[in-house]
């Protein structure tokens, strides 16, 4: 599938050069921007294919109420400047009061920007999420920005391909976010470096187009490139009706063309690995790196088990941060505040699957608990569904959607020494906030500790149906 | 970018593996619309105490290591998120070389791109170099990158790989958007045979 997509973007390959890769579809957000505008102001440059991208503001917005105004002011000026950027160049901005605003990889494929078979780039590193589509979908950084809003197309080296193959059936109360940290667990860091990974296996069939984009999300966690799951009947029922979605009879050329996308059968990968889904437990991270994770009932390794002596300098320098002790258990651990959200865990399954852990519950006491919804779709869906009024009569605070605390540069933040159970994607030294300490879990896994004030086995609380 | 040129500069080592670009600049300073300044917030939650002091203890804290433009870091240097602000933080602060096993891929092709060149070495040599640096804090080496290699003092030269287009863009000091605005005819007859997709 990589493959193919790979080839049909190809607008040239010289001896001794990168590919001069055609995108397809480029989001573009108030972080990763302004620099890139600039740069094409600084050369006289139009932006190509203003059709072709769309801009959101999701990471320092704040998830208070709208009508108020930005406090920070360096935020605030990066805001302004997305808005005149986006005017000057004719490109369509889903701002602050739009109501299908969100997190850039939320609102993508809500609103049906993203299909199977594109190239589809921003500058962000979960760009990943797309793949989920059977779309080529990768993070860039902010000079690549500039290259494709100037010529629609990248320089890219062609990376190898990596298959992980999930068999078997999920336990109950094990998600899909579940999946991707073992497979972390399993490789590292840097193990899926200078690959694709195409997920497969019956395990990776049976999710929803939300969970499958869970999975994808966090392929950068690896080091992977992108991560990509063949587009199917679910793929196809997802994008059917959606706002920029093909329609009537491009639709159905469109699904035809999509379904000779899958890999071939007996098509060779680069590497290949096995998970057996269930074997998986409920998974929480107990380090700085998202490869530092283990089943909820597991113990932290011994350092002497390590072998490899950087990596044992590793668990120590992360266990020394996160104030925790080789060969410790992390369930009954203490936290301080639950963060449910994120373009990981910030969609609709993902706010249902925290709702029915804590309905009927009380949030902990002295327990601060944030769900903050990928989008205001999702977030007017919860509603609807009276999700809302789930978490609030629990305690927790519902907001507006965004980034939050995944990243921490709104406000939303953890204080020097908190404990999180966090459904995002990154647990690094003080990413949800200087000093902050993330042990990153699935939605229902977040919930439990919500209600319980500690590390624990959401598998206690909800009974199998 | 300016041209790559050969040189000789003290080493300083930051042995971590996995040094993420939350690390190398934290996302609080990514408020910005310039890539100008980013160098003073270079490892900011390292290099500085609670109260906005320079931690003493922390290694570019060191009056030795003032004017260093060679970094020596643990494996899978940058990973994380694609922020281009960790190669400008980088090279804000003056460095031009980072020394690794390995490098996340977005922060390669970044650094590539703003004339911080990433240099990956086998392990073992990693390891010689961790262990020189250990007993001498003030080693220099110097790179040249037409020839691909490294000189210890004394000598000893070990090569690098890098590919030939990169080489060649940080040698002359040319950007990548100047090649691929060269090829405006064929992304129009790419653009005519798709439909306009």
């Amino acid at each position: 599938m990589f493959q193919k997509i790979w080839d049909s973007h190809i607008i040239i390959q010289e001896p001794k050069a990168p590919a001069v890769l055609y995108i397809d579809r480029h989001l573009i957000h108030e972080v990763t921007s302004p620099q890139a505008f600039t740069g094409l102001r600084e050369r006289g440059l139009k932006v190509r294919r203003p059709d072709k991208t769309v801009a959101t503001m999701d990471h320092s917005i704040p998830t208070t109420d709208p009508s108020q105004p930005i406090s920070d002011e360096l935020a605030a000026k990066q805001i302004q400047q997305l808005y005149t950027n986006a005017k000057e160049f004719g490109i369509r901005l889903y701002d602050m009061y739009n109501a299908h605003r969100g997190i850039v990889h939320v609102i993508g494929p809500e609103l049906g920007y993203t299909y199977p078979g594109m190239t589809i780039v921003c500058g962000d590193s979960h760009t990943s999420t797309h793949g989920a589509f059977g779309a080529l979908a990768f993070g860039i950084g902010t000079s690549e920005v500039e290259h494709v809003l100037a010529t629609q197309c990248l320089l890219q080296r062609k990376p190898k391909t990596f298959e992980v193959r999930v068999d078997g059936k999920l336990a109950h109360g094990v998600s899909a976010k579940d999946i991707i940290l073992r497979l972390l667990a399993t490789i590292g860091a840097g193990g899926a470096t200078g690959h694709v990974i195409e997920y497969t296996g019956v395990a990776i069939k049976n999710l929803s187009m939300e969970e499958r984009m869970t999975v994808c999300n966090m392929s950068i966690e690896g080091g992977a490139r992108a991560g990509m799951i063949a587009p199917d009947d679910i793929t196809f029922e997802y994008l059917a009706g959606r706002e920029f979605s093909p329609k009537g009879k491009t639709w159905e050329e469109a699904v035809k063309s999509w379904k000779q996308l899958p890999t071939d059968e007996g098509a060779l990968f680069d590497r290949s690995i096995v998970l057996d889904a269930s074997s998986i437990e409920p998974m929480i991270t107990y380090g700085t790196s998202p490869g530092q994770g283990m089943g909820i009932s597991g113990r932290i390794p011994e350092l002497q088990t390590i072998s490899n002596l950087s990596q044992r300098q590793a668990l120590e320098k992360a266990l020394a941060y996160m104030g925790l002790k080789p060969g410790q258990r992390l369930l009954g651990q203490h936290i301080d505040v639950v963060f449910i959200g994120s373009c990981t865990n910030g969609r609709i399954n993902d706010m249902r699957q925290a709702a029915m852990v804590m309905k009927g519950r009380k949030i902990a006491a002295g327990v601060r608990v944030l769900v903050v919804p990928g989008s205001q779709e999702v977030k007017r869906q919860a509603e609807k569904e009276g999700l809302d009024i789930i978490f609030k009569s629990a305690g927790a605070e519902w907001r507006e959607s965004g980034c939050s605390m995944c990243i921490a540069m709104n406000g939303d933040q953890l204080e020097p020494g908190q404990y999180a159970v966090s459904t995002s994607n990154r647990n690094f030294e003080g990413r949800q906030g200087k000093g902050g300490r993330t042990f990153l879990a699935s939605p229902l896994t977040a919930a439990a500790a919500a209600v319980t004030g500690t590390v624990t086995d959401v598998r206690t609380l909800i009974t199998k149906n | 970018m300016g041209k790559f040129v050969t040189f000789t500069s003290r080493v300083v080592p930051l042995l971590a593996n996995n040094i993420d670009t939350d690390q190398i600049i934290p996302a609080r300073f990514l408020k910005v619309t310039d890539k100008k300044g980013l160098g003073d917030n270079l490892f900011y939650d390292w290099r500085y105490l609670p109260d906005g002091s320079p931690n003493p203890d922390f290694i570019l804290n060191r009056p030795q290591t003032a004017g260093v433009q060679i970094l020596l870091a643990g494996d899978n240097f940058g990973c994380g998120s694609s922020r281009e602000h960790a190669p400008w933080a980088l090279t804000g602060f003056g460095f031009k070389v980072v020394i690794s096993t390995s490098f996340a891929d977005i922060f390669k092709n970044n650094a590539l791109k703003n004339g911080l060149l990433p240099i990956v070495v086998e392990p073992e040599i990693h390891q010689q170099l961790c262990n020189l640096v250990e007993i001498n804090g003030a080693l220099q080496l110097s790179i040249d990158l037409a020839s691909q290699t490294v000189t210890l003092p004394g000598g000893t030269k070990f090569s690098f790989p890098i590919d030939e287009f990169s080489k060649t863009c940080l040698l002359n000091g040319v950007d990548e958007l100047g090649y691929i605005l060269r090829f405006e005819k064929a992304i129009k007859e790419y653009e005519n045979n798709h439909n306009g997709k």
